[in-house]
């Protein structure tokens, strides 16, 4: 099928983004924006003794974008700062589990860095 | 007789399949493709006549300059210009155009406290280059749309100033498809004392236009969207003032005499055109304007009406889309910015390439501002030409009912 990557998982995802919203009191937030296609992503981030205690994110994204930022929290949520900096493109894709074109993993890998500078804050 | 079908024979890229589908080509607006008579006039002068311009005295030498001279002189005709060669500089596209405005007479021409007036509508190409001029202590100010895309001409009228010393806009956006009152407009940066520039990269490859008619002292546009090689465009603007401005690029062949010391420009266009040219692409774009003569600009547009109202009704007639720009076709060039509801375009468009084989572009059209005056992150746009077709907007339907289907939203 030519639209396979809008796997039922990821419709899911897109349908029921999972950590959406804010967090009260976080420890850190970032803000990042795809210049091409305008989507736009906010992480949130509580952190205590290195880990990760709670993360949410909000924004506009399309499907793939979406789906990847909400996958992203349920992935990283306790793991340590540590763990969750060495994730990577690989991760995303294994993690989404579709083939993506490489316009399209720009959408996937927007929530990553979102996330990562989170992250990077809460070090600061 | 305006013949489609005939018309697509001689765009070898039409019968190209993507996806195992035949190809539905609708993102001219970015780039358009290229007839065989182009591809051939290109090649032909690689086989037969390639050698630098201006330069020597032998036969290639001379057979490339006289093409490359006559190339300037093809397009400055097309777009109406009083001194057809003197007052065309060819360039890579319409930015540099832009590029050559900001840098050659704005830098120079413009001090503290002069205005230059710009849109919301714009292109970044119409609105970077101006921002470098802040340093400078020039402001940029920018004229307002309507609700319905319209330039809000009130707006305009109130926001000139007597330090304004540029109005300039977009003729065609190729984002709302908005045309705008360029002879109107000209007209009032006149009466202002205020110098009038046009950008036609939406306008020129759709429309008959005619920069006396119009008023403009400077217009750019891009010859990739006219059917011509990507890297070629051009800078029209009146002698007068090409002869005062100062060149963008320096170095060889746009000098007339140089010593250690100072150096003299050469006579016009020349002065603007730094360094070997891209001669192929110059000859290209000549056989492109013949290529357009020959359909007739007038027949072109009609043809883009058709295309574009048949268009604009068939996606009013989906539920929960948003159309952008004026709904009147008499108002609007041959594109269409649409949303499917909530659903985001590179999902739209994403299915409708792999899916439908329907190129359209999605995101921001390099129009940031206008997307945040729109209040959209980002929007889809199909854009026609000469060679598109009704059925291919029946496709292009198809495949966004499918969409909706599958995103189910
Ligand atoms: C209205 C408008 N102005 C300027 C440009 C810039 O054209 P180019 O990228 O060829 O310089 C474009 C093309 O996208 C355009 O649509």
């Amino acid at each position: 099928m030519a639209y396979d990557i809008y796997q039922e998982n990821i419709l899911d995802h897109y349908e029921n983004p999972r950590n959406f919203g804010h967090i009260l009191n976080c420890t850190a937030k970032a803000h990042d924006t795809n210049p091409l296609c305008g989507d736009m992503f906010d992480f949130e981030v509580a952190v205590s003794e290195g880990r990760i205690q709670d993360v949410r994110f909000n924004g506009k994204g399309c499907a793939i974008s979406t789906a990847s930022a909400s996958m992203l929290t349920e992935k990283i949520k306790n793991m340590t700062v540590e763990e969750a900096m060495k994730i990577e493109r690989e991760d995303i894709t294994e993690m989404l589990g579709v083939e993506l074109s490489h316009v399209r993993i720009k959408c996937a890998m927007l929530p990553l860095k979102v996330m990562k500078l989170a992250l990077i804050e809460c070090k600061k | 007789m305006y013949n489609v079908d005939k018309i697509r024979e001689d765009f070898p890229i039409l019968k190209r399949k993507v996806h195992g589908r035949q190809l539905v080509y609708l993102d001219n607006a970015a780039s358009t493709q290229k007839p065989i008579q182009v591809i051939d006039a290109w090649t032909n002068y690689y086989k037969e006549h390639n050698s630098n311009v201006h330069r020597g005295v032998h036969a290639l030498s001379q057979e490339a300059s006289l093409m490359h001279e006559e190339a300037h002189v093809k397009v400055g005709k097309f777009v109406g210009a009083k001194n057809p060669m003197e007052e065309t500089v060819f360039v890579r596209n319409a930015t540099e155009a832009a590029n050559i405005v900001a840098y050659g007479w704005g830098m120079h021409e413009l001090k503290a406290g002069d205005e230059v007036l710009s849109t919301v509508m714009e292109h970044h190409a119409n609105i970077v280059p101006w921002q470098f001029l802040k340093d400078r202590g020039v402001k940029i100010n920018f004229v307002d749309i309507d609700s319905e895309g319209n330039l809000n001409i009130e707006d305009m009228k109130e926001k000139l100033t007597k330090k304004t010393r540029l109005v300039t806009c977009v003729h065609a956006s190729n984002v709302l498809g908005t045309i705008n009152d360029a002879k109107e407009i000209g007209k009032i940066a006149h009466d202002n004392g205020s110098l009038f520039m046009l950008d036609g990269s939406q306008s020129v490859p759709h429309m008959q236009v005619d920069v006396k008619k119009l008023g403009c002292d400077f217009m750019i546009f891009s010859g990739h969207k006219m059917l011509a090689p990507m890297g070629t465009g051009a800078l029209y603007a009146k002698k007068e003032i090409l002869q005062k401005m100062h060149p963008f690029l320096g170095g060889g062949d746009m000098i007339h005499e140089v010593t250690l010391e100072k150096s003299t420009w050469n006579d016009l266009p020349w002065k603007f055109e730094a360094g070997t040219p891209d001669v192929g692409g110059s000859v290209a774009f000549s056989a492109a304007i013949d290529y357009l003569n020959k359909l007739g600009m007038d027949n072109v547009r009609k043809h883009e009406k058709e295309i574009t109202k048949y268009a604009i009704d068939k996606l009013s007639g989906i539920g929960g889309m948003n159309i952008f720009g004026p709904k009147n076709e008499e108002k609007r060039s041959g594109l269409v910015a649409f949303n499917v509801g909530e659903l985001h375009p590179h999902d739209v468009a994403g299915i409708l390439d792999s899916a439908y084989s329907v190129a359209i572009r999605s995101g921001q059209h390099c129009a940031h501002p206008l997307s945040a005056r729109l209040g959209q992150t980002s929007t889809n746009r199909a854009s026609f030409y000469v060679y598109n077709t009704k059925q291919e907007i029946d496709i292009l339907i198809e495949g966004i009912l499918k969409v909706k289907e599958i995103l189910g939203k």
